[in-house]
């Protein structure tokens, strides 16, 4: 199980943010050459991940980069250089229907033959940002194997959908149908971005809404975040406690040969010893909440 | 008086050769004369105060630093001495710092020819590195220049002392008056103990003004100057809050480590640099303090408005404060009863009789680099040119019971961990942390602070750990080249020699 | 590769770097370069450049480099960026771009 709480945007024309973001240890980081790069910089972008993916620096951090859409003159020349760097993972932006992913996942398979890489490991994430993505959820998020999320990416959506951000009433639908699509592909779920990053209150109070929703994680736009996020996601010492002892029910249950795990006299079933085993590589990750 | 007693006692043989008593001002003139006796020590410009005070060539002028980059006194009263024809004079200025550039001309000119200071920034600095001087620059810790005054090496002819506002009679303090720099705390040892104390006003103030910082039985002349300061430039180069997400990384780091690091108590005492991440790190010990139920009996040494912001809000009893690095804490200063100003020698003088660092639980400091021995080096760049200052450095470190070195692993490409430092100022031996925003590394000489950091499920590792990240990144960097000559000695805070600087190759 | 017109890449930020290049009559290529952390990685950034330039084919050309403290892939990049604008290039090799 890869936690994928918080995955960090990074401009990818900013040498300086590319040479220090891994300190910060997010689960996963995002090269942006899409919207975070001018039309005029998008090939000195393409080139500074190329090399940052090939940096030593980011070998234990899981990488993705969101490329252009393949119908700009930029996305399949992103999608060249990144899968020969060895991205982990191509976020494809506004992503509309299940044709999206399968034009997208033609030429990944095209280049990893001719660059010799492993076909099939390069992962894929879909951003649904538009109305007929949302509605189209469940077929993007079941159709490719190489699938390992969908995000929903609030901007773009409220205004295909002809409204505005708010205090998240307007991406309720949206949120739920994404989460749902994910549930059932059985992939990760993201939510939007939270783009006030003084406001730490409005951006825990949405991270604790998400986070009762089901979804695994959040997109975010500055390093500061990661720790809230993290410690918001992390379990608390009365969770963790519980969860020990639903595991040593449970390890005691295989050894005995019992079919039935018990814990003070309670019958505990397959999905409580698999979100126990969750809740305690949370703490692994970061803790216990503080 | 009685001629006939005067006649008297001329005769008694026991008293011949002492003197005999005519009237009542014989010794004090000045008290026939009500001007005289209210204004004597008032002189119209600098350059009879400076004939007054009877400075020669070869002596040694004294100055404080507290307006760091905002000072208008050294420069100006150095010109003057220059103007006025002085050589071969020993500057003796707490610290000097990037303003200091019109220095350079008057080392040329041969007016100054020995420097003692805490540090240097800039282009005197870089001047000094590439061999402007004949003889090396005495870098020392504020502790230290109060151990070399009381010691007799560095004797103190005549001070100036730059101050916002004092009275007809010399009481000043740096809370009164317009360009307030907050605590005098370098100046008061100055006043103490130079032969000569000549005080530049901005104005005057009625009298009696107190609290007094710097007495009126410590000054010999006052002149009345434009501008001994802009308390606008304190801060600069020293940042204050910082939004910057590697800083803040740091900085929660540290406030973690002084939480787990066994000294996290009721009623410890800490002191925190003006680098950008100790100030944060205050910023991330409040939640901490208040969760815990744990407040600070005192905070030490530059205050800074992180410092004063826990402060006010009853989280540490008391400030004792050296230097104000702010317009927030020269303000507490002077508003509040239990923030105190205290001078260099009651800081950190290793022979006083008593030092507030002594007392220190916990320290945070920063550096340029550190090497793999935990030896801190805040007086040189990497590149070998002089571009900090000793400061408080070595003296806290010595004395706290937990030394805490913060600083990112590498600065755009200069990595901070080096197998050597270039300059050792303060000995690895005092340093227990280094926090960097890859990891923490304890001295092993700490062992048990290593075990409750990692307890704690803090990263550490150890130092060389750190050092290998850094290089796989940066790449090996290429030693500096040197030549022989000497341009700096450091003196550690005892006065010993604990290093050298030389000239960087051309 | 042949550089054909003057270009730019990269910025004045910290760890950043500003590659310039200009074509050159002559069949030589004549590098400078001017960095923040000369003393130190001198050496090795004209190494990085000079492999580069190698990778790319480039044999004339003026190649002029203010470097901020850049690490050595943001060098590579900047480079390469520079010097496939100042040659017009449009079709890629990534393989000898790595």
């Amino acid at each position: 199980m890869k936690l994928r709480r918080s995955m960090l945007f990074l401009p990818g024309a900013n040498a300086a943010m590319l040479s220090t973001a891994f300190v910060y240890k997010p689960d996963s980081i995002m090269f942006d050459l899409e919207d975070a790069v001018s039309l005029r910089e998008k090939d000195a972008a393409r080139l500074l991940v190329f090399h940052a993916l090939q940096n030593p620096a980011y070998a234990d951090i899981e990488t993705v980069v969101r490329i252009n859409p393949l119908n700009t003159p930029f996305g399949l020349q992103d999608l060249e250089a990144v899968v020969r760097a060895g991205v982990d993972i191509v976020r494809l932006p506004k992503t509309d229907s299940a044709a999206d992913v399968h034009e997208l996942e033609s030429h990944v398979e095209r280049i990893e033959r001719e660059c010799g890489r492993e076909v099939g490991s390069t992962k894929l994430m879909a951003a649904i940002e538009s109305a007929s993505g949302v509605v189209n959820a469940l077929s993007i998020a079941t159709s490719s194997c190489r699938m390992i999320g969908i995000a929903l990416a609030g901007f773009d959506y409220v205004m295909d959908m002809q409204t505005e951000r708010g205090d998240g009433t307007e991406l309720f639908y949206a949120r739920c149908a994404v989460l749902h699509a994910a549930r059932v592909a059985k992939i990760d779920a993201f939510d939007v971005v939270y783009s006030d990053v003084n406001d730490e209150e409005g951006f825990l109070k949405e991270v604790e809404l998400i986070r009762r929703l089901g979804f695994n994680g959040k997109s975010l736009i500055n390093p500061r975040q990661i720790e809230l996020l993290h410690n918001a996601y992390a379990p608390s010492e009365d969770d963790v406690d519980y969860a020990q002892r639903v595991i040593a029910a449970a390890d005691k249950a295989e050894k005995e040969g019992l079919g039935v795990i018990a814990l003070n006299g309670k019958m505990i079933d397959a999905p409580i010893v698999d979100h126990a085993k969750r809740v305690l590589q949370k703490a692994q990750a970061s803790g216990v909440r503080k | 008086m009685n001629q006939e007693i005067r006649n008297k006692l001329l005769l008694e043989p026991g008293l011949e050769g002492m003197e005999m008593f005519e009237h009542f001002a014989q010794q004090a003139p000045y008290l026939k004369d009500l001007g005289q006796k209210l204004s004597r020590k008032i002189v119209a410009t600098l350059q009879e105060a400076i004939r007054l005070s009877g400075l020669q060539d070869g002596m040694t002028i004294s100055f404080h630093h507290a307006f760091r980059e905002g000072d208008k006194t050294i420069n100006n009263v150095v010109q003057i001495l220059a103007d006025m024809g002085f050589k071969n004079l020993t500057l003796a200025s707490s610290s000097l710092l990037s303003c200091n550039a019109p220095l350079i001309e008057h080392i040329k000119s041969g007016v100054i020819s020995r420097i003692y200071t805490s540090g240097m920034r800039g282009k005197l600095a870089e001047a000094i590195s590439n061999g402007l001087m004949e003889h090396p620059v005495h870098i020392h810790s504020h502790g230290g220049r109060v151990k070399l005054i009381q010691s007799g090496e560095l004797k103190l002819d005549v001070a100036f002392l730059g101050v916002s506002a004092c009275d007809e009679f010399g009481n000043a303090n740096g809370v009164s008056g317009k360009s307030r720099c907050g605590s005098l705390g370098y100046a008061k040892v100055d006043a103490q103990f130079a032969n000569k104390v000549i005080m530049l006003t901005e104005e005057f103030v009625t009298f009696p003004n107190t609290p007094a910082s710097i007495s009126q039985d410590q000054v010999d002349y006052i002149v009345k100057v434009d501008q001994v300061g802009d308390p606008s430039k304190i801060s600069v180069g020293a940042a204050r809050v910082t939004s910057n997400p590697r800083e803040l990384l740091i900085a929660r780091l540290a406030a973690d480590v002084i939480e787990h690091s066994g000294y996290f108590k009721d009623g410890f005492s800490l002191q925190t640099g003006s680098g950008a991440s100790s100030t944060a790190a205050t910023r991330f010990l409040e939640s901490r303090m208040r969760k815990q139920d744990i407040k600070a009996s005192f905070a030490l040494g530059g205050i800074t408005g992180g410092i004063v912001d826990l402060f006010r809000k009853g989280l540490i009893a008391k400030l004792v404060d050296t230097q104000s690095f702010d317009a927030d804490a020269a303000d507490s200063l002077r508003d509040s009863p239990n923030h105190i100003e205290v001078s260099t020698n009651e800081y950190a003088n290793p022979i006083s009789k008593g030092t507030y660092c002594d007392r220190v639980d916990v320290v945070i400091l920063s550096a340029l680099e550190v090497d793999l021995d935990f030896n801190v080096n805040v007086i040189t760049g990497s590149d070998g040119v002089m571009r900090g200052a000793s400061g408080g450095h070595s003296d806290v470190a010595a004395a706290a019971n937990l030394s805490i070195v913060v600083a990112p692993l590498i600065r755009s490409r200069i990595p901070t961990i080096v197998k050597h430092v270039t300059t050792v100022v303060t000995p690895g031996e005092c340093i227990g942390v280094l926090v960097t925003d890859h990891g923490i590394a304890v001295n092993p000489n700490r062992p048990e602070v290593a075990e409750r950091l990692k307890e704690a499920g803090l990263p550490v590792m150890t130092i060389e750990e750190l050092y290998a990240r850094s290089v796989a990144i940066t790449g090996e960097p290429a030693p500096i080249e040197f030549l022989d000559k000497i341009v700096g000695i450091i003196r550690y805070r005892d006065g010993t020699v604990i290093d050298v600087v030389r000239q960087v190759k051309p | 590769m042949k550089i054909v017109k003057e270009a730019v890449a990269g910025t004045l930020e910290s760890s950043d770097l500003l590659v310039k290049v200009a074509p050159l009559a002559d069949d030589k290529v004549d590098l400078v370069i001017e960095s923040e952390v000369m003393r130190q990685f001198g050496a090795q950034i004209r190494k990085v450049v000079e492999e580069t330039l190698r990778q790319l084919g480039v044999r004339s050309g003026q190649i002029v480099i203010e470097d901020k403290g850049a690490l050595d892939c943001a060098i590579r990049a900047r480079v390469q960026t520079a010097v496939l604008r100042g040659a017009e290039c449009k079709e890629m090799n990534w393989s000898a771009l790595s």
